[in-house]
């Protein structure tokens, strides 16, 4: 998603990002944005274009003014690679045959 | 976001990056650096798939009123629904790109930005129905299916997400056509026509040749175009041809005959000039669908202004 | 008694028909994208409960006919919907008055309905109560947005209630019809569901700063097949492919 002030001019609706919940147990996924003049309406109107063959049991909507995002230029040290913290890894660690479930 | 990347790297370092990202299909997404060239082909590309599909809704939206039993005005009503749905995707996903809706909405009234040239033609018959499912979503899908691989995210997305609801759209307009050729002698009548009507404007929806086409090189080295023109109407007419002869149905070209050595069907000549008048404004409904979209715009701009008035009172009472 | 559940049928599938029918004819019209959806989505809710009631209804006359033929075959006078249902669409506010004036009305009477005697009705009404459900808040809102949205809008929908309002009535019209299903616990009593409507009407124009018209004087007879001469057209294009080439598939 990009950071960006969405226009009010000639009534335009604000911009809204949707995120689905399609079953128990499982996250909330980005599907897509509509436009929606309030909270209210942007749930019924995610309802009607994105759960229209039943995918969802819960929807979030969020402005897409308060959506902040990572500059792609930071990902050097915002995320530094996994390599050099080995010891996250389950493979860093042997454990004896026979041991199962682990 | 670009102006960042952008100082901490020269421009010839960030397009070969951007061409590697490409090169071993890591998709872009819309904070990352892309050259201008690959955001406004996008952007043009995208939206005019999105304004295809609104003003597709027309065509077919012609005959929800008269279909002749309640499931087929079901089924068609959903169909409809689903093409102001995919049109929705695709606005979406140009929005992330940083153009605005109403925007492109305004270039599509202006006549500045294009929409597919098939839905030019006017829907005389039930048949047509029969026809555009049929003809035309199957050619959409022989498009489509190759873009949900294209480079840029938001629109793969959007592409995965129209090919899951696209795949009824067609079987809807066979069984049409179907039960049609299968049927009286007025019925089957209708149902050739109608496939003597949308066969020529089908096939000419993949666009010109290849060797008319300018852009392609380019688009297909960023992977935004994953097969030719040519390709995708050869496939096209190769897989329809004999879904008609299986219905009883022929297609309107004297000169198409299958080449049992090159194993693809060979076609007669395309109407170039018809194409081009037809995609530069002078088709049969150019006018009527712009005007409609318009009016459709027009008519509702009370509406969209009530609708912000009561949020923004909601938020000054909130605020207080 | 036969006859008296098959007509009631006929008023409860005639008015989803007839304001499927209506509401439809938005499909690429609407006033932004997203409601062009969520007015389909009405549509098709309502063309489905059409198809549901209809059949039962088909079933209940016992003469051998289906869905299709009390759908696009009866003359005007055999269809027993509601005025209000068949006025022309208009402008979006007096689409979505409409709608709210009908759906006010629905809510409560399919709620009643699903604990109908009448297993199967109760069946058609409980699934069809989630949809209304849903259709009620849908325009509840609209007409709240739009009551106290702009003066513009406020205007044009005051001017929609003002036109619509009078047919109402003809929701809430019954004779022997309902008083013998009534009798069996198979409908609930009207006045009931008038009740429960003028109360959700009376908060919502409140909130969205309409008056309900004092010019009341009653415009009824749908239910009894006395139509306004908007039906005739309506029927005309509906019926055109069935009249056209009769018995035949498609």
């Amino acid at each position: 998603m990009i950071e960006k002030i969405v226009k009010m001019s000639k009534n335009e609706w604000p911009l809204w990002e949707v995120f689905i919940r399609s079953k128990q147990g499982l996250n909330h996924k980005h599907v897509g944005s509509l436009r929606a003049a309030d909270a209210v309406m942007a749930i019924e109107n995610a309802r009607d274009v994105y759960t229209r063959r039943s995918e969802g049991i819960s929807i979030w909507v969020i402005e897409s003014n308060n959506v902040h995002a990572s500059d792609p230029s930071d990902m050097d040290s915002l995320f530094e690679p996994g390599q050099t913290k080995v010891y996250r890894h389950p493979t860093f660690y042997d454990v004896p045959d026979g041991i199962s479930h682990m | 976001m670009q102006f960042n990347m952008e100082r901490k790297y020269s421009q010839e370092e960030l397009e070969k990056r951007f061409q590697d990202k490409i090169d071993n299909d890591i998709k872009i997404e819309p904070n990352d650096w892309m050259p201008e060239a690959y955001r406004k082909t996008l952007v043009r590309q995208i939206s005019q798939h999105a304004h295809s599909e609104i003003v597709g809704m027309l065509p077919e939206g012609n005959w929800i009123t008269r279909a002749p039993n309640l499931r087929r005005k079901a089924v068609l009503l959903a169909k409809v629904q689903d093409e102001a749905g995919h049109g929705l995707y695709l606005y979406s996903a140009v929005e992330t790109l940083g153009t605005d809706r109403e925007d492109t909405i305004d270039d599509l009234h202006s006549g500045k930005a294009k929409y597919s040239s098939i839905f030019n033609y006017p829907t005389l018959t039930w048949a047509d129905m029969g026809a555009v499912g049929w003809l035309v979503d199957g050619a959409a899908i022989m498009n489509q299916v190759p873009l949900c691989r294209c480079s840029y995210g938001p629109y793969a997305r959007a592409m995965v997400r129209v090919c899951k609801e696209e795949s009824f759209h067609q079987r809807q307009g066979f069984e049409i056509m179907a039960k049609l050729a299968q049927g009286s002698p007025a019925q089957k009548e209708m149902a050739q026509d109608a496939l003597n009507r949308f066969w020529w404007p089908s096939i000419m929806m993949f666009g010109p040749n290849d060797s008319d086409s300018p852009n392609s090189a380019q688009s297909t080295k960023w992977k935004i175009k994953r097969f030719s023109n040519d390709e995708l109407r050869q496939q096209f007419i190769d897989a329809t041809v004999p879904q008609a002869e299986l219905i009883g149905l022929t297609v309107p070209d004297k000169e198409m005959k299958f080449n049992k050595d090159t194993g693809h069907y060979e076609h007669g000549p395309i109407n170039w000039d018809e194409f081009w008048q037809v995609v530069n404004g002078n088709g049969p409904c150019n006018e009527d669908r712009i005007n409609t979209r318009r009016k459709a715009k027009e008519d509702g701009e009370w509406v969209r202004a009530g609708a912000n008035a009561y949020a923004e009172k909601r938020r000054m009472k909130v605020a207080v | 008694m036969k006859e008296h559940l098959f007509e009631y049928l006929l008023r409860l599938g005639d008015d989803s028909l007839i304001l499927g029918h209506r509401v439809s004819e938005w499909c690429g019209h609407g006033p932004i994208l997203e409601e062009d959806i969520a007015l389909t989505n009405i549509s098709l809710d309502l063309i489905g409960q059409a198809t549901s009631l209809l059949k039962y209804a088909a079933e209940v006359e016992g003469k051998g006919r289906n869905e299709d033929q009390l759908a696009f075959l009866r003359i005007d006078r055999e269809y027993k919907n509601s005025l209000l249902v068949e006025q022309q669409n208009g402008d979006f506010g007096v689409t979505i008055m409409r709608q709210f004036l009908f759906d006010a009305y629905r809510m409560p009477l399919y709620e009643a309905l699903s604990k109908s005697k009448d297993e199967h009705l109760a069946a058609i009404a409980e699934k069809s109560l989630k949809e209304t459900k849903y259709h009620y808040r849908h325009s509840a809102e609209w007409v709240i947005r739009l009551g106290d949205g702009t003066d513009e809008s406020h205007e044009r929908v005051q001017n929609a209630l003002d036109a619509l309002y009078r047919y109402s009535s003809d929701l809430f019209f019954t004779n022997e019809v309902d008083e013998a299903l009534v009798k069996k616990g198979i409908i609930p009593e009207i006045k009931v569901i008038r009740n429960k409507w003028l109360l959700s009407v009376k908060n919502v124009f409140t909130e969205a700063t309409l008056e309900i018209p004092t010019n009341n004087w009653e415009q009824i007879g749908g239910r009894i097949g006395k139509h306004s001469e908007y039906l005739g057209h309506l029927l005309a294009e509906m019926q055109y492919m069935q009249r056209t080439y009769p018995n035949l598939e498609w």
